[in-house]
């Protein structure tokens, strides 16, 4: 295992507290008090069994998103298309969940799996067009995105037959829900799900790091050329990365339908579940146990930011905006490097000078 | 109803929905000419569409009264090239990946707009403002037999779009300026050795995108929407971003694009009442803008190429 160098600690921990401070100031900016605001913050995070509870259970998609736009980034590729594949993955759950009866043995596993392989599907197209026409990805992601939020509105009203704007309830055979879970945090929606993503985090590390796929997918995202000069199918795998990277995006959206909601409903925008998987996959630097923290922080201040408002009446979309500045930090990596070096370097010539 | 009179009523409506994305897909040219990809268009309308509307609503409680709107687009403009240096500064000076750039300014847009919103009103979102860019009959012209239906309840806004479409092609193409950004989109080492100051030119790009994307905005909220919400921009600079590529980053493309894209548009949203219109499945015109690009883009539909370093910090000295 490559050992983790300090500074590649340093800047998503440097830049987590730049991002706070950022908030602490546009509090302070907008009139509120950032010392309140932060304590409801925290505590609507993890002040209280039912907090934990949901930060985990918000957590679930996160880290399946994260990990799904990280498995892309480890080869060269940038998955911005998650947000679409996370609402095909959802209605595919939901789909199965509704329309089969099946022991849940069968049942469940069978819903996970139609998420994955539904998801698998539309991210297969980027990966196509980039391997065949040169298509650069992040674009032709963008507008399957689109592409994905009015077709599954389109089959949640024609296909499943939506009344009222939500469907109906999936079976409980295929349900993640848990009551002994939910007891446990005075009755939060925590469900089963944050395990299954802990799981496929563990299956995320073994693939990159244990199986020759993984070593061919890294290298190709190392160096393209090289790989190809060793006799690795370039196009073969950027294919395939996009379609592991879609199997991950579709089981965040399993979590939402077999778990949180057990249910869709239709939708003008997005979830947001898949961009901020980039700012996980960021944060987290590409790592499983990096995206599973960084994706119970950013779950967490989701979740606390409603208690902030309550608590401290500080508006909620202020943890967008920490988030966000979080996000530019980290990938103003270079320049908050530069900083380090410089004042390292100052102190080293003051040392001189005594 | 004949053909005719449906034009009538769906024209004027295509176009106001084609001025926004004409006019940010020209913001995005300025941008992606000059090396800086710019996904953040869509967080830069929300800043100006939030901009138009309280600067509007500011401007009506103070008396200025109907020219209100029109102060604000102005305004807004200021805004977007000012908010659009989160996307310059990091991008151009600190070689931050441009994508994940505007993911998070996208991020970041809807959140400050909302939160100022909640600041200034307490709620989430404005009341509507009184005076709106009215849609109004030219003179003289929504008299000509056919040819009326570009000047039936029609907003100025369209025509100043269609107007900055043959501006920013002059500018582009046509002048010294205009050849250094996109040289420096091109090949900024070149550039560089020729003497251009390739940062200096990328960030005005990038402003001037912010500019564009910034006006963009504030028409589509002080035209369309006559409020501001969590909800007013959904999509719309991702649209423009689609209309730039659509038409091959050049402004006349861009044009021709944005005016397809929001008849496309037009037809979704009002099509069900229409004869003939109305057999056609409302998914089908929602999902053409993006199926064709990426049908573009494969070059199954004309082929497009984006400006060679796109997205590629420059690094002096670095081969």
């Amino acid at each position: 295992m490559k050992k983790l160098s300090l500074n590649q600690l340093l800047i998503p921990f440097l830049s987590i507290i730049l991002g706070l401070l950022v908030g602490a100031i546009v509090m302070l900016i907008g009139g509120y008090d950032p010392v309140q605001g932060f304590i409801s913050l925290f505590e609507g995070m993890f002040g209280s069994p039912y907090a934990v509870g949901e930060t985990l259970r918000a957590a679930a998609p996160l880290i399946f998103s994260g990990l799904a736009v990280a498995f892309a980034f480890r080869t060269g590729l940038f998955n911005i298309g998650v947000e679409g594949q996370v609402l095909i993955g959802w209605v595919a759950a939901v789909y199965v969940g509704i329309n089969f009866d099946l022991p849940m043995f069968i049942h469940l596993p069978l819903a996970l799996l139609a998420a994955m392989v539904a998801a698998a599907i539309w991210a297969f197209v980027p990966g196509f067009l980039k391997a065949k026409f040169y298509v650069h990805e992040v674009i032709t992601s963008i507008m399957m995105n689109y592409i994905a939020l009015y077709t599954t509105n389109a089959i949640l009203r024609s296909v499943i037959g939506v009344t009222n704007e939500r469907t109906e309830s999936i079976n409980d055979s295929a349900s993640l829900a848990s009551p002994w879970l939910q007891e446990l945090t005075t009755y939060s929606r925590l469900h089963w799900g944050v395990l299954v993503a802990v799981l496929a985090a563990i299956v995320y590390y073994y693939i990159l790091q244990r199986t020759t796929l993984g070593y061919e997918l890294r290298a190709v995202g190392f160096n393209k050329h090289a790989s190809q000069y060793a006799g690795m199918s370039v196009n073969r795998n950027i294919v395939l990365s996009f379609v592991i990277s879609g199997m991950f995006a579709g089981l965040a959206g399993a979590m939402e339908g077999l778990g949180t909601f057990g249910s869709m409903t239709l939708s003008a925008s997005f979830t947001g579940v898949g961009f901020d998987g980039i700012a996980v996959a960021l944060l987290g630097a590409n790592t499983a146990i990096g995206v599973i923290l960084a994706a119970i922080l950013f779950a967490g201040l989701n979740i606390g930011g409603l208690a902030m408002q309550l608590g401290a009446n500080v508006p909620s979309e202020l943890v967008k905006v920490i988030i966000a500045a979080i996000v530019i930090f980290v990938a103003s990596g270079y320049a908050i490097n530069y900083v380090v070096e410089k004042l390292k370097g100052n102190r080293k010539k003051g040392v001189e000078k005594k | 109803m004949n053909f005719l009179e449906v034009l009538y009523i769906v024209v004027p409506v295509a176009l106001a929905y084609a001025t926004p994305l004409i006019i940010a897909a020209l913001g995005g040219i300025f941008s992606e000419r000059s090396g800086v990809v710019n996904i953040a268009l869509e967080g830069i309308m929300v800043i100006g569409a939030a901009t138009g509307i309280i600067t509007t609503l500011t401007l009506t409680d103070l008396g200025v009264g109907a020219s209100s709107p029109w102060i604000a687009l102005l305004v807004a403009m200021v805004v977007g090239a000012l908010f659009s240096l989160f996307l310059a500064v990091p991008a151009i000076l600190w070689r931050a990946d441009q994508t994940v750039l505007g993911v998070a300014i996208n991020m970041l847009a809807i959140g400050l707009a909302i939160f100022v919103v909640r600041v200034l009103y307490n709620k989430g979102q404005t009341d509507f403002i009184e005076y709106r860019i009215a849609k109004e009959n030219v003179p003289f012209l929504s008299d000509i037999p056919v040819l009326k239906m570009f000047f039936i309840n029609v907003q100025y806004t369209s025509f100043v779009a269609i107007a900055l479409a043959f501006v920013v092609w002059f500018v582009i193409f046509k002048t010294p300026f205009g050849l250094r950004l996109r040289s420096v989109g091109e090949h900024p080492m070149a550039a560089d050795t020729m003497g251009i100051n390739v940062t200096k030119m990328r960030f005005m790009g990038v402003m001037l995108s912010g500019a564009f994307g910034g006006l963009a905005g504030a028409v589509y909220a002080v035209t369309v929407t006559t409020n501001f919400s969590g909800t007013t921009i959904v999509g719309q600079g991702f649209l423009a971003i689609a209309a730039m590529i659509f038409g091959k980053w050049n402004p006349l493309g861009a044009l021709g694009a944005g005016l397809f894209f929001g008849f496309a548009q037009a037809l979704s949203i009002i099509g069900s009442n229409l004869p003939v219109i109305n057999n056609v499945p409302q998914l089908l015109l929602l999902i053409a803008p993006y199926a064709l690009t990426i049908l573009a883009l494969a070059g199954l539909v004309g082929r497009a190429d984006a400006p060679k370093s796109v997205g590629i910090p420059y690094i002096k000295g670095k081969r």
